[in-house]
């Protein structure tokens, strides 16, 4: 077995992750450059169709739906991809998913894998596996291909390379591609662009094996589709001689009427596009006289603890359709970027996914890395109510003592008081009058006992010397 | 690789979180069947309410906001002599590779000393390619593409520049008008029931934004995208 099933994240580290991606320069200055972009991009889409909203709900209607009946669509589909010469795995943990990938690839002897993006391949960390077993897994989309030069996780869902400058890329492809001349140009973004260009098409060809992800799976037809702008994902599956794709499953829908309904709000919600460049629908291996396309052509359904998720108060961020619109709109992840997060999905959809999927003992805590703005809710085209489920996620982990002692001591003195109430309003009457009189002078504290962390960064208040519920009970009620 | 018991496991905690200890019911399977059979149009947008020539126009303009280029000629026999004209306007090279799909053979290719012409799949080399579109949708400025003996999907990847031939009559609404086609297709007793392997919308040409957000064509895929639009109505 060289397959594993470790989950490498840094997620318990939020604190100190987002420490240091703050005070990190590159990225606070690719951060800036993203930040307008993503969301005038949606809001000019949004305005661009009345109709915009409507979708929306048709969106979350056609979603819940499936996830009411996916044994029956999942089985529907199941049968059709078999009618078209496809192939279906089932896989339940991320091993499972590797291992049935390894033994495609060693069935084609395959030295070479072509990917085009995908988040599932980064869940299941499929690179490391191939890798792991003499087979060169090569990222063709052009964030990806960056990043994989780096060793670095995606740090954006559909912009994997955002938290970088072109300077950094530069430096890179500088370090990487050491076949070409030193003295070239490499300044502009296009000129990155191309020189990636150049060093890509050629591995093209050379691989035994495609992976994609799936945006979409239609139980109708058997059919996957991927939405891309690139065309590397085209290329990645059209060329090699076998085509494994990727994809949770709760990808599919009934079909393809729902997923244009989806398609509608998707490009729009992620990049501020009508629609992307390619949406590519792919139903089996090729057909007897086409003269290209993949001789074998399969699936793998991941589930990687989604089922769990069902049927709790979870299962709404099943709906999710990975535009990244959350994050996007979201001051925290604008603050501290993706990595900060320390595992593949960031941001708002992150902090109430990878808890679900790699356990609460190891995310627990990304929910608290939330102002609760409600923007995150208010921009998804699926109407997944991200905060409420943070609010969960935090109940969970306080229930499995998984929060900080301090804070568990902080609540517990304060459960004391709230449940007497004559006791209550002696204590914070008492409390209002020590600040106050701490405060006397300027008007402000600049440090209070066991607030430190609060006034670390900037002064609060001093209060004037009464609580509301004695000024409410003295008449002062206007 | 188990993944036998895998498909049975993962069935049955799907079961188990809607409350059910098996499948479902008959009578819900059959609406289920009923629904996909059905496929029901959702909302469409009201943007492609007009006529025909309406919707060429709309084509056309969605098209060129996503960086394609357009010409129009009024029938086929001016399509070479588009495409030369184009080509050498660019200053791209003349040698192409071009579908071998009997709706181009309608063209007066050969009195167009212009262009060197193969027929086939392309070759990483390539630089041009020219295919016709089966259909094209005017809601966003979409091309459809369906794969097939005489239509390869490379064609529309691998060269720097892609040229399409689109007759002005296959312009259609949406992309539900596109799966109607696809299904029409499929139901053809000589395909085996089967659509299509790779079906291609494909809106404006190859793009990416992966450095600095700054947008930039021919990321993998084609660099241009020329669309000539033959007014056959």
């Amino acid at each position: 077995m060289t397959t594993s099933s470790t989950v490498h994240s840094t997620s318990r580290n939020f604190k100190n992750n987002a420490r240091d991606q703050l005070a990190n320069e590159d990225l606070q200055a690719a951060l800036n450059k993203a930040r307008g972009h993503f969301v005038d991009g949606r809001a000019t889409a949004r305005d661009n169709l009345p109709e915009f909203d409507d979708l929306r709900d048709q969106a979350r209607g056609i979603k819940d739906h499936t996830l009411e009946h996916l044994d029956f669509y999942l089985e529907a589909y199941e049968e059709k991809v078999v009618e078209s010469g496809g192939h279906v795995h089932w896989a339940r943990t991320a091993a499972d998913a590797q291992q049935i990938v390894l033994d495609i690839c060693r069935s084609v002897d395959a030295k070479q894998v072509n990917k085009g993006k995908s988040m599932i391949g980064e869940e299941i960390e499929i690179n490391k596996a191939l890798e792991a077993d003499g087979i060169r897994p090569i990222e063709t989309d052009l964030g990806e291909y960056i990043i994989q030069l780096r060793g670095e996780l995606p740090s954006h869902i559909i912009a994997p390379a955002v938290h970088l400058t072109k300077a950094q890329v530069e430096a890179s492809f500088r370090e990487n591609h050491t076949e070409l001349d030193e003295d070239r140009v490499l300044e502009e973004p296009l000129s990155l662009l191309d020189e990636a260009r150049t060093i890509l098409r050629k591995k093209y060809f050379e691989a035994e094996v495609g992976i994609t992800g799936a945006n979409l799976l239609i139980a109708e037809t058997g059919s996957s589709i991927i939405v891309t702008n690139e065309g590397n994902g085209d290329l990645s599956q059209l060329i090699p001689k076998v085509h494994i794709v990727l994809a949770s499953l709760e990808k599919i829908v009934p079909t393809l009427e729902d997923a244009a309904t989806i398609l509608r709000v998707l490009a729009r919600s992620a990049t501020g596009q009508e629609f992307s460049s390619y949406t590519t629908l792919s139903t089996g291996p090729k057909r007897e006289g086409d003269p290209d396309g993949p001789e074998q052509y399969h699936v793998i359904l991941l589930d990687n603890g989604r089922t769990d998720m069902l049927g709790t108060e979870f299962e709404e961020m099943l709906r999710c359709i990975r535009c990244g619109a959350c994050m996007n709109h979201c001051p925290v992840y604008q603050s501290v970027g993706g990595h900060a997060y320390g595992w593949v999905y960031p941001g708002p959809m992150g902090s109430v996914l990878s808890p679900g999927l790699i356990g609460v003992d190891e995310a627990g805590h990304l929910p608290n890395a939330s102002s609760f703005c409600g923007r995150c809710e208010e921009v998804c085209p699926m109407h997944i109510p991200l905060p409420k489920m943070m609010r969960h996620w935090r109940e969970r982990e306080f229930e499995s003592h998984l929060s900080p002692g301090s804070v568990r001591v902080g609540l517990g003195v304060w459960s004391f008081f709230a449940r007497r109430p004559r006791l209550y309003q002696l204590a914070t009457g008492l409390q209002m009058r020590m600040l106050s009189w701490m405060g006397r002078k300027r008007g402000r504290l600049s440090s209070v006992p066991l607030a430190k962390g609060w006034t670390k960064y900037r002064e609060l208040p001093a209060p004037q010397g009464r609580t509301f519920q004695s000024r409410w009970r003295s008449g002062e009620r206007v | 690789m188990a993944t036998d018991s895998n498909r049975d496991q993962i069935l049955s905690s799907l079961r188990r979180s809607r409350g059910r200890d098996g499948p479902v019911d008959e009578a819900t399977a059959e609406s289920l069947r009923a629904r996909i059979a059905g496929h029901k149009r959702n909302i469409v947008p009201a943007r492609t309410d007009t006529d025909h020539a309406g919707l060429v126009d709309l084509f056309e303009t969605m098209a060129q906001k996503v960086f394609a280029t357009t010409t129009r000629v009024s029938d086929m026999a001016e399509v070479p002599d588009a495409v030369a004209e184009y080509l050498r306007g660019a200053n791209l090279p003349s040698e192409v590779v071009m579908a071998p799909d009997t709706d181009l053979d309608a063209a007066p290719w050969a009195d167009t000393s212009m262009l060197e012409i193969r027929r086939g799949v392309p070759d990483e080399p390539d630089q041009v390619s020219i295919t016709s579109a089966p259909s094209a949708v005017a809601e966003t400025g979409t091309l459809a593409m369906y794969s097939g003996p005489a239509h390869p999907s490379t064609l529309n990847f691998v060269p720097e520049t892609h040229v399409v031939v689109l007759p002005a009559s296959r312009v259609v609404k949406s992309y539900e008008d596109v799966f109607d086609a696809v299904r029409e297709l499929t139901a053809d007793p000589d395909r085996g029931g089967l659509p299509p392997r790779t079906v291609n919308f494909i809106t404006g040409p190859s793009r990416s934004g992966d450095i600095e957000q700054t947008l930039l064509l021919g990321a993998h895929g084609p660099r241009r995208l020329h669309i000539v639009i033959v007014e056959d109505d």
